[in-house]
């Protein structure tokens, strides 16, 4: 009976050991193949290095952090001080994943040395798959938009795979929209297809739609909103198009002209092919339809002869001098990392300017080193506006943050929100590498009703809004919630923490960094720690599952800051 | 940050009023007083206006009903496919044989029979018909019902923007705001959604208090005004508190209705939401909007709508006839519409596929004169696709059934609203059927 006994205690130990082996964390996160502690340098502090000493990434970031800088001082405006580390991994996880880092990864930032901190967290995020699934599905909604489109003629699934792919083997972004545009062939198995096929819905005939084409190209692409010349010319004066230094009013022919690069655009048994079609139209006040030329609406010069209609299309739009097409991605990537982009409209960036501090400097630097997404990334998350806090001693105004003078509170997306609750209730990370399949699936699944629930935003993904009550309702009594709150030794941190970790500090502190990615303030710690320390058995497993649920409900999980 | 972003349940234009000043008296303090402040601001609101609806039910029929097997029969020709019609309590007017009891109540209910889209993509045509706009992509548009509620002002407790049984297509607020969307909720056998604390009430009291310590540090060192002018967490916190603990929850529940009253409405989902809409427009919501699905009848029409029509009649037919009963039919308006209509043509699996050049809407209640048709479908449609108008006499858009519900509702339909993309949009931007109108 003895020894059944041992074996008995003996496998208790095994397991409470496997558990607390999660919550000390062996160093089991690789240091991630990107990884260049020398890139920016040591961001904690302010370089002074010279220009000559500097390297290409510094250069850049040198030139970016300047016209912040002039832009403050212009301002009058003081900027905040640095943030500190796990709440940069927090943003940065947010952006990238959509995700927050699990108490797992916030150890291992941790361990390193403080100057080489963000570049390394940035390193494992651009290497992660979550970072092109996430960013994927954002980009997505710029060029599909979030509705199931046609059935059979349209894989969204397919297509935001295919640009995760993508973006995680740094493909040149002018190629991704060269591909999307003139590509021809079989959407399921050309994805970027998809980008045409998604408008072939049954009002026009299962065939591509040259006017949503055009509206959606001119949009995504090169941040320029043009949908109200579909049918009259531009009354407000509010649309100049027209080279550089020569703006004109625009004009009904500058959208149609557009999409007459669509017409030949047919589906067919082959899938996506070029036809002879040409565009007719008829104008406002006209009698009659006419033939609608191609042409661009500025910089025809751009324009080359050649391959199909689309092709022409996409090589003038990805062509390295039309500018607002490195502009229009810097603004999206730009808001992606921060919540919320340098030009507002997001997709409405005047052709003639002017623009605000960081953006042709940015711009430039995506032309000139071959349209590199993950540079893009990189420089944006080592930047001056990125690395300022969002709180400070002297009072803060909406005007700080709109100079990115301190870092702006943005509200999470839904999806955003749901990743955060999911990951928060695991100590371990959740991703392809540490997590089992079941979990994964389990993971998206609850994404998706969270969200369904939640409110999706659709493409008007950056407004700024408030929460709602229904929101409230959700995360103070949903599912999810309750789920990943209350006691499951195998699905949730807090009874985990609770059960392996005997020091009632050490719970707090490893429930707030779980969930906040930060430490408890000392007003914190005395509300929770002694109350804690008193629970004994069952109320300890309570005290710790209500701190959780009051963490989930708090503002600061909810918003990105 | 504008105040259309303020969440609760009572955001809206606001206006100086009786009703105003009412609501304004009862959130100042008297707020035990806030049925008798819903009423007063109600009546209020009603004695000009005459019979100038308060209230909306939409009646949604997603999938696109078939207009041949509802309220456009054409009976004995080819393009009926050997569908009836009946008589109904309204000279006149014929309806398809499934709905018999919605045909005795056809004086209080008028048609327009020649609604024209160009969508007839379910997705794309369900945005236009619920927001009065074709899809844009630069902005997403307000369903009707959050226009409504955006237009008046409420001192409810539980929203006031309702869909019940919804898909992912529930009504939205669009570029008002989410806090206009519609309140989701399943069928009424189940619970209202979110609505019951997970733990004991001290429990959840004393996380609610330590929450406060955790915002306390968050609001440390930030805006003055985090709350109010930008995150509305604690606002929002506090409207959700209150909707916890309203007694008006329980419009939502149908249960405690006589049975012979739920049989009367059908023990059918939708049935059950109709009745359960009929009892939160007693307790002042203003708009409920209903999803009865599966019109989509590729295959085998005709017995998909005897089924659905099975479901369809009793219940909007009990619908009218107890919003009469309790004196709530002038003060609020029904509108029955789908995405679309079906073909004409019987396709070779007995089904009739999606048909945006013809169908029909149904409105009744407030504002609405009874018993009147508008327009007409061609018995023998020439089916000529580059002119597909021949086919309807005095053809309507969608956009104009939304400016006669606006109108009648006494909102200025062509205000315009300040986008977030910075351009001025009208309410709507339709034509009002005046014919329609009491």
């Amino acid at each position: 009976m003895w020894a059944r006994n041992l074996l008995f205690g003996v496998v208790c130990l095994c397991g409470v050991l496997a558990l607390a082996s999660n919550i000390l964390l062996q160093d089991r996160i690789a240091t991630p193949s990107s990884f260049e502690p020398g890139r920016f340098g040591d961001l904690t502090k302010v370089s002074n290095k010279p220009a000559a000493a500097q390297n290409d990434w510094q250069r850049t970031v040198t030139k970016l952090n300047a016209e912040f800088h002039a832009k403050w001082k212009e301002d009058g405006l003081q900027a905040t001080p640095r943030a500190d580390d796990l709440t940069l991994a927090r943003r940065l996880s947010l952006g990238l994943t959509g995700t927050i880092p699990s108490l797992e990864e916030v150890r291992a930032i941790e361990r390193l040395p403080e100057g080489e901190r963000l570049e390394w967290w940035t390193s494992r995020l651009l290497e992660d798959r979550r970072f092109g699934d996430y960013v994927g599905e954002r980009l997505a909604r710029v060029y599909v938009g979030t509705d199931d489109g046609p059935v059979l003629l349209y894989r969204r699934r397919r297509f935001v795979n295919w640009l995760s792919d993508q973006l995680l083997d740094r493909r040149p972004y002018n190629e991704i929209a060269q591909q999307m545009i003139g590509g021809n062939g079989i959407w399921t198995s050309q994805p970027a297809l998809n980008y045409i096929t998604h408008t072939c819905t049954e009002n026009n005939q299962g065939q591509p739609d040259e006017v949503r084409l055009a509206a959606r190209t001119v949009r995504a692409f090169l941040a320029l909103r043009i949908d109200c010349l579909q049918c009259h010319d531009d009354n407000l004066g509010t649309n100049n198009l027209g080279d550089d230094g020569a703006p004109r009013e625009s004009k009904q022919e500058d959208f149609h002209q557009l999409a007459a690069f669509f017409a030949p655009a047919k589906l067919g048994l082959s899938g996506v092919y070029e036809s002879k079609d040409e565009y007719q139209f008829k104008y406002l006040k006209a009698e009659k339809d006419v033939t609608v030329p191609a042409a661009a609406p500025y910089r025809a010069d751009l324009l080359t002869p050649g391959g199909s209609r689309r092709e022409q299309l996409a090589r003038w739009t990805t062509h390295p001098q039309n500018k607002p097409f490195a502009r229009a991605i810097v603004n999206r990537m730009w808001a992606i990392v921060c919540g919320r982009p340098l030009v507002e409209p997001i997709d409405e960036i005047p052709l003639h300017g002017p623009y605000p501090p960081g953006l042709e400097v940015l711009a430039e630097d995506f032309v000139s080193h071959g349209h590199d997404l993950q540079r893009l990334i990189r420089l944006i998350a080592a930047s001056e506006p990125f690395l300022r806090a969002s709180t400070a001693e002297f009072e803060i105004t909406p005007q700080h943050e709109k100079s990115w003078a301190a870092f702006p509170l943005s509200r999470l997306q839904p999806q955003q929100m749901a990743g955060a609750m999911i990951q928060s209730a695991s100590l371990n990370t959740l991703d392809e590498k540490n997590a089992h399949i079941i979990w994964l699936l389990a993971k998206n699944e609850q994404t998706q009703q969270f969200v369904r629930r939640y409110g999706d935003l659709g493409e008007d993904e950056f407004t700024d809004r408030g929460g709602t009550i229904p929101q409230r309702l959700l995360l103070m009594n949903g599912e999810l919630v309750q789920e990943r709150t209350n006691e499951n030794i195998i699905a949730n941190a807090a009874t985990r923490i609770v059960t392996v970790t005997p020091s009632a500090a050490a719970a707090i502190d490893a429930a707030y960094l779980a969930v906040l990615t930060r430490r408890p303030t000392a007003e914190e710690k005395e509300v929770f720690v002694p109350r804690l320390d008193a629970a004994r058995g069952e109320e300890r497993r309570r005290v710790l599952e209500d701190l959780y649920w009051v963490l989930v409900n708090s503002t600061e999980f909810s918003w990105n800051h | 940050m504008s105040d259309l972003n303020h969440p609760g349940f009572c955001n809206s234009a606001a206006h100086f009023s009786r009703r105003g000043v009412l609501q304004a008296v009862g959130l100042s303090g008297i707020s035990f007083l806030t049925p008798l402040a819903e009423q007063l601001a109600r009546a209020a609101e009603q004695e000009p206006k005459g019979s100038t609806p308060q209230s909306l039910i939409v009646l949604w029929m997603q999938g696109g009903p078939s207009q041949l097997e509802t309220f456009d029969p054409h009976p004995d020709t080819n393009i009926a496919g050997g569908s009836k019609s009946i008589k109904t309590a309204a000279k006149d007017i014929f309806i398809g044989d499934g709905l018999p009891l919605v045909a005795e109540q056809m004086e209080s209910i008028s048609l327009v029979r020649s609604i024209v889209s160009k969508e007839g993509d379910h997705e794309r045509a369900t945005y236009y018909v619920k927001n009065g706009y074709r899809p844009d992509p630069t902005l997403v548009h307000p369903s009707l019902g959050a226009v409504i509620c955006h237009q008046t002002q409420d001192n409810l407790e539980i929203p006031r923007h309702i869909s019940l049984l919804p898909n992912i297509w529930a009504a939205r607020g669009g570029y008002l705001g989410d806090q206009f969307d519609a309140f989701k909720s399943q069928d009424p056998l189940g619970p209202v959604p979110d609505v019951k604390p997970r733990v004991a009430q001290p429990r959840f009291d004393q996380r609610l208090k330590d929450l406060s310590v955790v915002e306390g540090q968050f609001a440390r060192g930030r805006l003055k005004n985090l709350d109010d002018g930008r995150t509305l967490h604690r606002s929002s916190v506090d409207a959700a508190r209150r909707m916890m603990s309203s007694d008006q929850l329980a419009a939502f529940d149908v249960s405690k209705a006589p049975e012979a009253l739920r049989k009367e409405f059908g023990e059918t989902p939708f049935g059950r939401c109709c009745l359960a809409a009929l009892q939160l427009i007693e307790v002042g919501v203003r708009c409920v909007e209903l999803r009865l699905e599966s019109w989509d009848s590729h295959a085998n029409n005709h017995e998909f709508c005897k089924q659905l029509n099975g479901t369809l009649d009793p219940a909007f037919a009990s619908l009218i006839k107890h919003l009469k009963e309790r004196k709530l039919f002038d003060k609020t308006m029904v509108l029955w519409a789908g995405e679309f209509g079906r073909t004409p043509q019987i396709n070779p699996l007995g089904g009739r596929d999606h048909w945006p050049h013809g169908f029909s809407m149904a409105l009744a209640g407030g504002g609405i004169a009874g018993g009147r048709v508008i327009g007409e479908t061609a018995p023998q449609p020439k089916l000529d696709e580059k002119d597909r108008l021949q086919d309807v006499a005095d053809p309507r858009r969608v956009e104009d059934v939304h400016a006669t519900i606006l109108q009648a509702f006494g909102i200025d339909r062509l205000k315009e609203i300040q986008t977030p993309i910075g351009r001025p949009m009208a309410l709507s931007q339709g034509k009002v059927i005046q014919e329609l109108l009491a």
